[in-house]
């Protein structure tokens, strides 16, 4: 990356908004990552005598219908939402890197072969091809992250083909061919450092879609199993008590929302930081 | 113009092709022998009825077969027998489709009033407050989940408020939360192409030349900017048009809407397999065609386009 590239996303970083967003997921992932000890209470243990009680001292997000903390459940939650967020942006982060590289570098048949696949795999929309994919492979988180990471593969591979693409006209690439440089080393040495921020954006983009769509699976139960504090399973748990217990449902789904919107603000910033048109 | 329309509907034909065996594939993938992962829930056939309902599928045959049978079969909208419900997949698509489609245009109509009013007064707006505003409210139409979305305006307007009724009704008042709830989420894309092809639009020759002549400001934004600008919003709404038709699952799910959306979780959950091939195919086959559709009226509406 040159220096100029760093100057902007600094630059982007320290906008109010990005700051802010910042600081709410770093306070995100380190409460998840230290969840034994923030959580006062056992996330799946069952107290009927406490159930249903509202927000309080003793329970700041108040007790679900079989008397478990929500707190204490949100707090665990954050350790499988961010682990699927990252997981299923993983995997399409790696097939769309692999799969771009390899259908912008060497255009030809392999590459028109990818890209077809990719416009076939579009013409799924929206949840419907991760819906089949678990259909198929069955209701469990770890389905949901592997359903997740495929449907969201196709936008990654066109932009990471198009970016090489692109890289691949210069000429400095011509003069290390010329040298032998083998096609591993212009990968490692030429394209990966240009095409990184690229995938940095949509990395953090699709971590936010990631945790968006897989608590939607969880909702509808395909994702992740009770008693599993999952933010999607939670609130839809939560569904059943709107007259009662609100706090049931209100404070889980209030959190995914809160962190995919940080989570877009500071992928919105950013591309606003790597795209030279938004300068 | 007759004969780049018949060129493209040719071109849909093979991805069509593809989609349908992706579709039939789909039984060949589950894991183990197909019929016992379908029966497993039942449990109580005996192993003749396992071996009738196998030829009945014609897993006997060799693949290819069964291809071109299953085929043959959807050219005559022939989806198969449901297992669990032990009727015919189309019977149970056609009783569901008209609740799915409504929920579907309602949340897509929608969509396209809230994103267009918002986008244009965010570009009207540039770089004010007010900018800033519509931006955020389309920010969360992306953030927050609609199952959430539309939990909680259950619980403000049909259990605190009263308003509209909790579960599904005929009529336009049971269909008013769950649209609200798929057309917000929907309508964050619709701004944003509105915003921004109303600024680029707002900064070309003609526009300075209209105001220049001394029109009103408003006739400038409706006949010139928002006339020009909404193009590309024709083509992002039907796009968008194919993820509101799979968000209805969502949406039918909070609202327990009797639609395709919830048959296909039932059938997901009881692996009543062929109804889930069948609503898979349709959908995916809509947004296709929906597409097609969109491509069509883009290049009649703007005759910039050759027709390549």
């Amino acid at each position: 990356m040159d220096s100029q590239v760093v100057a902007r996303v600094k630059r982007a970083l320290i906008r109010p908004a990005s700051l802010v967003s910042l600081l709410f997921l770093l306070t995100v992932v380190s409460v998840s990552i230290f969840a034994p000890a923030i959580a006062p209470y056992d996330p799946i243990r069952i107290d009927l005598l406490s159930a249903e009680q509202p927000p309080s001292l003793q329970h700041l997000f108040g007790t679900d219908d079989v008397g478990r903390d929500v707190f204490s459940r949100v707090v665990w939650g954050g350790r499988i939402s961010l682990t699927m967020g990252l997981v299923a942006a993983g995997i399409a982060t790696v097939l769309g890197l692999v799969l771009g590289t390899v259908s912008g570098y060497y255009e030809g048949s392999t590459g028109y072969l990818i890209l077809r696949a990719m416009d076939f795999l579009l013409a799924f929309p929206g949840i419907l091809l991760a819906l089949a994919i678990v259909a198929i492979l069955g209701a469990s988180l770890a389905n949901v992250m592997i359903a997740i990471g495929i449907g969201a593969t196709p936008a990654f591979v066109r932009l990471v083909h198009g970016v090489v693409l692109s890289i691949k006209q210069n000429d400095y690439i011509e003069a290390a061919k010329a040298f032998g440089a083998s096609d591993t080393h212009i990968f490692l040495k030429y394209i990966l450092p240009n095409i990184l921020p690229f995938v940095i954006v949509i990395f953090t983009i699709q971590v936010a879609s990631a945790i968006f769509y897989g608590s939607s699976l969880s909702f509808i139960g395909l994702g992740a199993q009770p008693p599993s504090p999952e933010w999607g399973a939670m609130v839809s748990r939560g569904r059943y008590s709107l007259r009662n217990a609100l706090w049931m449902s209100a404070f889980p789904g209030a959190t995914i929302a809160l962190v995919c919107i940080a989570i877009n603000l500071l992928g919105d910033a950013l591309r606003d930081a790597l795209d030279p048109r938004s300068s | 113009m007759a004969q780049f329309i018949l060129r493209r509907m040719l071109g849909v034909v093979p991805l069509i092709l593809l989609i349908s065996f992706a579709v039939f594939i789909m039984m060949h993938l589950l894991p183990g022998d197909p019929v016992v992962a379908m029966l497993g829930e039942t449990g109580s056939m005996g192993a003749e009825e396992i071996q009738q309902f196998r030829e009945q599928l014609g897993l006997d045959k060799p693949l290819i077969l069964q291809y071109t049978s299953y085929l043959q079969g959807l050219l005559r909208l022939d989806f198969g027998m449901s297992i669990q419900l032990r009727l015919p997949v189309r019977a149970l698509i056609g009783q569901r489709l008209s609740s799915t489609l409504q929920l579907a245009f309602a949340g897509l109509a929608l969509a396209v009033v809230l994103g267009v009013v918002l986008g244009a007064v965010s570009a009207l707006n540039h770089n004010t407050w007010i900018d800033s505003i519509a931006v955020t409210i389309a920010l969360l139409g992306v953030s927050i989940p609609s199952y959430w979305l539309g939990l909680m305006l259950i619980s403000v307007f049909s259990v605190t408020l009263a308003w509209v009724p909790i579960a599904a009704v005929d009529g336009w008042q049971g269909l008013v939360l769950p649209a609200a709830t798929l057309g917000f989420a929907a309508a964050a894309p619709v701004a944003r192409f509105t915003r921004s092809g109303m600024l680029e639009v707002m900064s070309q020759d003609f526009v300075r030349t209209a105001r220049s002549k001394g029109l009103a400001q408003s006739r400038v934004t409706l006949r010139h900017v928002l006339r020009n600008a909404l193009i590309p919003v024709v083509t992002i709404a039907g796009i968008r048009f194919g993820s509101i038709l799979a968000g209805t699952v969502i949406i039918e799910s909070v609202f327990v809407r009797p639609g395709l959306g919830l048959l296909l979780l039932e059938s997901i959950r009881t692996k009543d397999f062929l109804v889930v091939q069948g609503i898979i195919l349709i959908v995916s086959v809509a947004f296709v065609l929906g597409n097609l559709l969109v491509e069509i009226i883009y290049t009649w509406l703007d005759p910039r386009i050759q027709y390549g």
